[in-house]
C-alpha cells in the first residue's frame, strides 16, 4: 500500500500540514484514509473514506446510548478476585487494571436515552480481550434484575473473546447465571436490545449477546460461537470472504440489522418506544 | 486386537446386555501395572482351562492385588489423567446408559427445523419404571461410527433438537435427564451459519425456565459452552473421573502458553476435577465410579448412577412445580467469586 500512502501526502498541502501538529491527524486501519483525528471523533471512529468501524471503548458506548448527564454507574464496587490461584492471573488483574482504568471488562448503569429511562451495559475490550469471568457475569446479573424490578428497557453492549480461562469453569457458569434473567425479562415483556459489536465470540455470544429480543450488530463485526482460526484449523481449509461477520449474520438470520454507530442511538431510542407494552387486553364478560 | 498390546483387557468379557462396549487400542500409562497383572490372571486362567487344574489358589490373591492397585492408582490420578478417562472410548456412553439404568427407551430424532443431528441423542424412557426424558450427547466407538456422530460434537440442529424433546418433557410433566459427554459444540462451517452460538444461547435461556425438574450428569467430557448448553438444570453432577471445563487443557495450552505440550500444567490450573467443581459449589454431587474408571465396569458406573439419580429425582419431587423455576435462577445466581467493597 506504499503507494497508496504517497498519493495521499501528496494530496495534503504542505502549508496546511504546517500549520497542524502531527498529532491531530489519525489514519484509517483498514483503507489507509488520513484525516484530521476531530473529523474522526466527530464521526464516532468510523471513517469517513470507508466506514470502516474502529473500536471505542465502553466509556464511549456508554455516551452514545445516554442522554448527557444522564448516566449513573452501578455496580462499580464489584472486583474480581483469584478463585482458582490460577497462576499470574492476579498479577495480569492489577496491571490490566492500571492500563485500562477499570475493576473489570464491563460498565454497567442506569440512564435515559431521548428521555426514556433504560440501563446500559458495555463490554471493555481492552481488559483482557472483554473476557467473561465472575465479575462480568455478576454485573450484568445484577443490572438485569434491576431491569427486572424497575421494568425498565435493557441495552447490553457485547465486545468479547468469551470466557475468562483464568477464572475456570465459574466463568463458563456466568452464562448460566444471567439466562434464568433474561429469560424473566421475556416472560415480563420488558425490552432488551443485544448491540454486538468487533468482535463477539465464544461464552459471550452464546449467551446474553444472542438473547436479545432484539440482536443489532454494528458493521463488519467478527461475530460468532468458535474464532475463525480454530474453525479453519478443524475443518483444514480456508473460510469464505465475509464468514462471521455481522452482514453474513443478518443473511443467516441471527441479527436483526446491521446499524452504522451514527444510528445507534436512534435505532435504540425508536426501539425502546416501540416495544413500550401496552396493557393485556381484558375481555369484557 | 493383539493380545496385550492394546488396552482391551478392562473390558474383556464385558457384553452390555444390547450393546457391547468395543474396545480399541487406547493406552493409558498409569494403567500398565493394571495391564501387567490383568495379564498374569488371563494367562493362569487359560492354563487352568487347558490343563484342568485347579487355580483358584493362585488366582485369589492376584485379583485382590488388581482391586487394591487399581483403587490406588485411581485415588491418585493427576487432572491431566482424568481428562484421559474421560476420553476412554471403553468409557459408557449416552445409548449404553440407557441400556443400563432406563428401560422402554424409544429415540426421538430430528429439530423439526434442518436436520436430525446424531452427535445428541435423545428420547422417552424409563427410570425405576418412572417415564423420563433422557437426552445426551454420544460419541463413536470406531471411525465410522464417530464419523455419523461427530465425535461427539453437536451442531446447532443437536441443541435444537434437544430443547424440542425437553419441552415435549415439560408439557407431559415428565422429569429431564441430561447426559454430557463432549469435547464441544462443533466449529464448523455450518455450525456457524446455523447459529451454534443462538441455539447454546436459547438452549441457556429456555432450560431456565423449563417448568419440570432437570437433572444433568457430565459422564464423560464436559466441553465448555457446548456441554452447558444441556446441563443448565435443578441438579448438576459429575462422575468421579469426568471432567468439565471452560477449555480444553490443549486449547489452554496453547493460548497461555503457546504449547500445546504444557496441558498438564493447565489441567491442573483450570481445576475442572469433579471435586474441584465440588468445592467451587459448581456441582451438586459426585456420582462414584467402580474402582478401575466406569471403563472397568460399565455396569459398576450404570448401577451407581441410578442410586445418584433416584435420590435426586425424589428430592426434587418434594419441590412443588411453581418453585422449581426460581430456585434455579437462585441456585446460579450464587455461581462465581468477586468482591464488593
Ligand atoms: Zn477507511
Amino acid at each position: 500500500m506504499a503507494w497508496f500512502r504517497k498519493d495521499r501526502k501528496a494530496r495534503t498541502s504542505s502549508r496546511e500540514k504546517l500549520e497542524i501538529p502531527a498529532d491531530a491527524w489519525d489514519k484509517c486501519d483498514e483503507c489507509g484514509h488520513v484525516d484530521l483525528r476531530e473529523k474522526f471523533d466527530r464521526a464516532l471512529q468510523v471513517c469517513p473514506n470507508c466506514g470502516y468501524h474502529k473500536r471505542i471503548n465502553s466509556r464511549k458506548y456508554i455516551e452514545i446510548l445516554t442522554d448527557p448527564d444522564s448516566f449513573e454507574e452501578l455496580f462499580e464496587n464489584i472486583r474480581p478476585v483469584d478463585p482458582l490461584r490460577f497462576e499470574s492471573y492476579a498479577d495480569r488483574l492489577v496491571a490490566t487494571q492500571k492500563l485500562v482504568g477499570m475493576a473489570d471488562a464491563v460498565v454497567t448503569g442506569a440512564g435515559t436515552l431521548t428521555g426514556v429511562p433504560l440501563h446500559v451495559a458495555a463490554m471493555e475490550f481492552a481488559f483482557m480481550g472483554g473476557s467473561m469471568g465472575s465479575v462480568v457475569g455478576e454485573k450484568i446479573a445484577r443490572l438485569t434484575a434491576l431491569s427486572l424490578k424497575k421494568k425498565v428497557a435493557l441495552v447490553i453492549v457485547s465486545a468479547s473473546g468469551g470466557a475468562r480461562m483464568q477464572e475456570g469453569v465459574l466463568s463458563l457458569m456466568q452464562m448460566a447465571k444471567t439466562s434464568p434473567l433474561i429469560s424473566q425479562l421475556r416472560d415480563q415483556g420488558i425490552p432488551y436490545i443485544s448491540i454486538l459489536t468487533n468482535p463477539t465470540t465464544g461464552g459471550v455470544s452464546a449467551s446474553w449477546a444472542m438473547q436479545g429480543d432484539i440482536n443489532l450488530a454494528e458493521p463488519g463485526a467478527l461475530i460468532g460461537f468458535a474464532g475463525p482460526r480454530v474453525i479453519k484449523q478443524t475443518i483444514g481449509q480456508d473460510l469464505p470472504k465475509g464468514f462471521q461477520t455481522s452482514e453474513f449474520l443478518v443473511e443467516h438470520g441471527m441479527v436483526d440489522a446491521v446499524v452504522p454507530r451514527s444510528d445507534l442511538a436512534d435505532t435504540v431510542a425508536r426501539l425502546i418506544r416501540l416495544m413500550q407494552r401496552r396493557p393485556a387486553f381484558e375481555a369484557v364478560d | 486386537m493383539a493380545f496385550g498390546t492394546s488396552w482391551g483387557l478392562n473390558a474383556y468379557g464385558w457384553f452390555g446386555r444390547a450393546r457391547r462396549i468395543v474396545a480399541t487400542a487406547y493406552n493409558l500409562e498409569f494403567e500398565k501395572p493394571l495391564l501387567e497383572l490383568e495379564k498374569q490372571i488371563a494367562h493362569l486362567k487359560r492354563m487352568a482351562r487347558d490343563q484342568q487344574i485347579d487355580v483358584g489358589r493362585e488366582i485369589a490373591p492376584l485379583e485382590s492385588k488388581l482391586t487394591s492397585l487399581r483403587r490406588e492408582i485411581y485415588d491418585g490420578l493427576t487432572p491431566l489423567q482424568r481428562v484421559l478417562v474421560a476420553r476412554h472410548p471403553s468409557r459408557p456412553y449416552t445409548l449404553d446408559y440407557l441400556d443400563l439404568t432406563f428401560t422402554d427407551f424409544i429415540e426421538l430424532r430430528g429439530d423439526r427445523l434442518f436436520r436430525d443431528d446424531p452427535a445428541i441423542v435423545g428420547g422417552w424412557a424409563r427410570f425405576r419404571g418412572r417415564t423420563v426424558m433422557v437426552i445426551g450427547h454420544q460419541k463413536g466407538r470406531d471411525t465410522k461410527e464417530n464419523l455419523k456422530r461427530n465425535f461427539g460434537m453437536p451442531h446447532p440442529e443437536g441443541y435444537r433438537k434437544a430443547l424440542r424433546l425437553m419441552r415435549m418433557a415439560e408439557r407431559f410433566h415428565a422429569p429431564v435427564i441430561t447426559l454430557i459427554d463432549t469435547p464441544g459444540a462443533y466449529p464448523g462451517l455450518g455450525a456457524e451459519e446455523r447459529g451454534q452460538a443462538e441455539a447454546i444461547a436459547r438452549n441457556l435461556e429456555d432450560m431456565a425456565s423449563l417448568k419440570t425438574a432437570t437433572i444433568a450428569v457430565i459422564i464423560g467430557e464436559g466441553g465448555s459452552g457446548g456441554a452447558l448448553a444441556l446441563a443448565l438444570a435443578d441438579r448438576v453432577m459429575m462422575f468421579e473421573n469426568s471432567v468439565y471445563s471452560v477449555i480444553s487443557p490443549e486449547g489452554c495450552a496453547a493460548i497461555l502458553w503457546q504449547d500445546a505440550s504444557q496441558k498438564e500444567r493447565a489441567a491442573e490450573a483450570l481445576k475442572i476435577t469433579a471435586r474441584d467443581l465440588q468445592q467451587l459449589g459448581v456441582i451438586d454431587d459426585i456420582v462414584p465410579e467402580p474402582p478401575g474408571g466406569a471403563h472397568a465396569d460399565p455396569e459398576g458406573a450404570a448401577e451407581a448412577l441410578s442410586e445418584v439419580l433416584a435420590r435426586h429425582l425424589a428430592d426434587l419431587d418434594r419441590v412443588p412445580v411453581d418453585r422449581l423455576v426460581p430456585l434455579r435462577a437462585e441456585k446460579y445466581l450464587k455461581m462465581g467469586q468477586f468482591t464488593e467493597d
